[in-house]
């Protein structure tokens, strides 16, 4: 996610550092502080400059902070967190942000690294009476399949768009949606990702029946 | 593709005077012309020697751009359809009341920020503009001789494109620019807190905040950006900003009704504002396609600004223009957009 944030810094040192698949990264360090699943920390390279917003992608009780990210080649962060090692040193602010999880029965919709925030909420203990349906354009870009598919079995919707597989729905997130016959309005919808993909989907669900009060939204921008 | 001049800074072009061989004092031409003579081509700037010209139209444009189409509502409100250099269209809508003539530019083609009430949102994000292109909706508008005051609200989130706009700010006020008042132009942002703080440090253009809701729960499922910008965050900023006798703070209020119009609604804004020098623009919502929000009745309208006024809050109604054309909605430009 980009933008900066206002919040102080504080120094943390990498202690995880893995590509998971072409150009997406998940990085660590230990965690120090209390946050909400679906909170976002700011990140920079150095105490005074700029910072970008991320989503959390680990569990509230977990002993590290995980950050799941895109290389954007064209970006200011990215490609210097990607070429990082482990021992190197960041700068992050406070969590912060309101896209936060409960334990209401709902539906996690989101595209690409606009997973981090529902793989926290996993991660924290509120996947229970969850439906999460994923969009992604190759299939070795749906991570923590393992531990989704498991729990959520049936639950676990994988939208892939350049390739198919047994299970799998061919095709986007939002033609998925568009598909379904019905959707339940008393469910809570939560959508992360791109602009485009959180602007359609929640026309969809409206034109379907779901109130946009049962909607929530965090766009990646 | 030949890069435009036009929206450069004089040390911008001091420096392209130079790398051509030209003496730097020609960087101070350029603005003359640009900015204040108004020229659209080289062969115009006469104070320029023969070899300047030539060099700068082999290696530059001016990058000035007329409008594409027009649409004029029964009010005497226009809105224009600018090309963008990515080749999508962005729109530009000129507004005539009385003595006061305002012209509302486009930052970005599309927007990333989502908002559930508005139409540029649907058409995705396209891309930033440049500072000259931002530039050109006011330089390239037919009625630029009538212009009263500028107003970024357009389509796009200006603090979203930040460097861009704070670039066509100074164009806009510096001396050697078009050393426009910056009482005159106001930014409106959905609250981008950290580039809020940056443009309110680095201009002195009015700012106006689009605040929608006075009620965190209501307000992230109408704006994204509360997820990671919560309203309070941005009121404790503005709370402890200076913004001195003429810098102006306003808030923009879309009702809708039975959403957003009630007494609680009133109440909260009364305290949330608290201590605040601001204003509020009540402002009617123009249903768009699709959208599950409506438009509350005219009395409804009269009767939120009452109550607030009646707490002392100032709040004006703003006038609905352009209805017909759709003026504020990105309509004319998905509609070039589906059509290309």
């Amino acid at each position: 996610m980009v933008g900066n944030d206002t919040h102080q810094v504080s120094p943390v040192v990498l202690s995880f550092s893995e590509e998971l698949s072409e150009g997406i990264f998940l990085i660590g360090f230990k965690r120090n502080f209390l946050f909400k699943a679906g909170q976002v920390i700011g990140i920079a390279m150095e105490p005074k400059g700029p910072r970008r917003l991320y989503s959390i992608c680990s569990g509230e009780e977990e002993e590290e902070i995980r950050i799941l990210y895109k290389v954007v080649d064209e970006g200011y962060l990215t490609p210097q967190l990607s070429d990082l090692e482990m021992g190197d040193t960041i700068w992050i602010t406070d969590p912060g942000g309101e896209f936060t999880g409960d334990k209401d029965p709902a539906i996690w919709i989101a595209t690409g690294t606009g997973v981090a925030p529902f793989y926290s909420m996993f991660r924290s203990g509120l996947a229970e009476q969850k439906k999460v349906i994923l969009g992604n354009r190759y299939l070795e870009q749906f991570h923590f399949f393992d531990e989704f598919a498991t729990l959520l079995g049936e639950n676990y919707i994988r939208c892939c768009t350049a390739e198919t597989d047994e299970g799998v729905y061919p095709g986007r997130v939002t033609q998925y949606l568009e598909e379904q016959p019905e959707l339940d309005p008393k469910l809570k919808y939560y959508l992360c990702g791109s602009a485009e993909m959180v602007v359609e989907a929640r026309d969809i669900l409206i034109s379907k029946g779901v109130s946009f009060d049962r909607i929530i939204s965090e766009i990646y921008f | 593709m030949q890069e435009k001049l036009f929206g450069k800074t004089l040390e911008e072009l001091k420096a392209i005077s130079l790398d051509l061989g030209l003496p730097s004092f020609t960087g101070k031409q350029l603005c003359e012309w640009l900015y204040k003579k108004e020229a659209t081509s080289f062969e115009q700037m006469t104070n320029l020697s023969l070899k300047a010209r030539v060099l700068l139209s082999e290696n530059y444009n001016l990058g000035l751009q007329e409008p594409e189409d027009e649409q004029e509502s029964v009010d005497g409100t226009k809105k224009y359809l600018f090309p963008t250099g990515i080749g999508k269209f962005i729109e530009t809508a000129y507004i005539p009341d009385g003595k006061r003539s305002t012209v509302c530019v486009s930052s970005q083609v599309g927007c990333k920020m989502g908002c559930l009430f508005c139409m540029t949102g649907k058409q995705g994000f396209q891309g930033n503009l440049t500072a000259g292109e931002i530039l050109n909706q006011y330089r390239s508008l037919p009625e630029r001789k009538n212009l009263t005051n500028i107003v970024y609200m357009g389509m796009g989130e200006p603090l979203d494109n930040l460097s861009e706009v704070l670039q066509s700010l100074e164009v806009l006020t510096a001396e050697w620019g078009f050393a426009l008042s910056p009482r005159r132009i106001t930014v409106s942002t959905i609250g981008i807190t950290p580039a809020m703080l940056e443009f309110l440090n680095k201009s002195e253009a009015h700012l106006a905040i689009s605040l929608h809701t006075p009620f965190d729960e209501e307000r992230r499922k109408l704006m994204p950006v509360q997820q990671v910008y919560p309203l309070k965050e941005v009121l404790k900023e503005i709370r402890s900003w200076d913004f001195g006798r003429q810098r102006r703070v306003s808030f923009e209020y879309i009702l809708f009704k039975d959403y957003n119009d009630s007494s609680a609604h009133v109440n909260e804004l009364s305290r949330i504002l608290h201590g605040i020098r601001c204003r509020i623009n009540l402002i009617r919502f123009h249903p768009i396609p699709g959208t599950p929000l409506e438009s509350p009745a005219e009395s409804a309208i009269e009767e939120f600004r009452n109550k607030l006024n009646a707490k002392g809050i100032t709040a004006t109604i703003r006038a609905s223009r352009g209805q017909d054309i759709w003026a504020a909605c990105g309509l004319l430009s998905t509609k070039r957009l589906q059509k290309n």
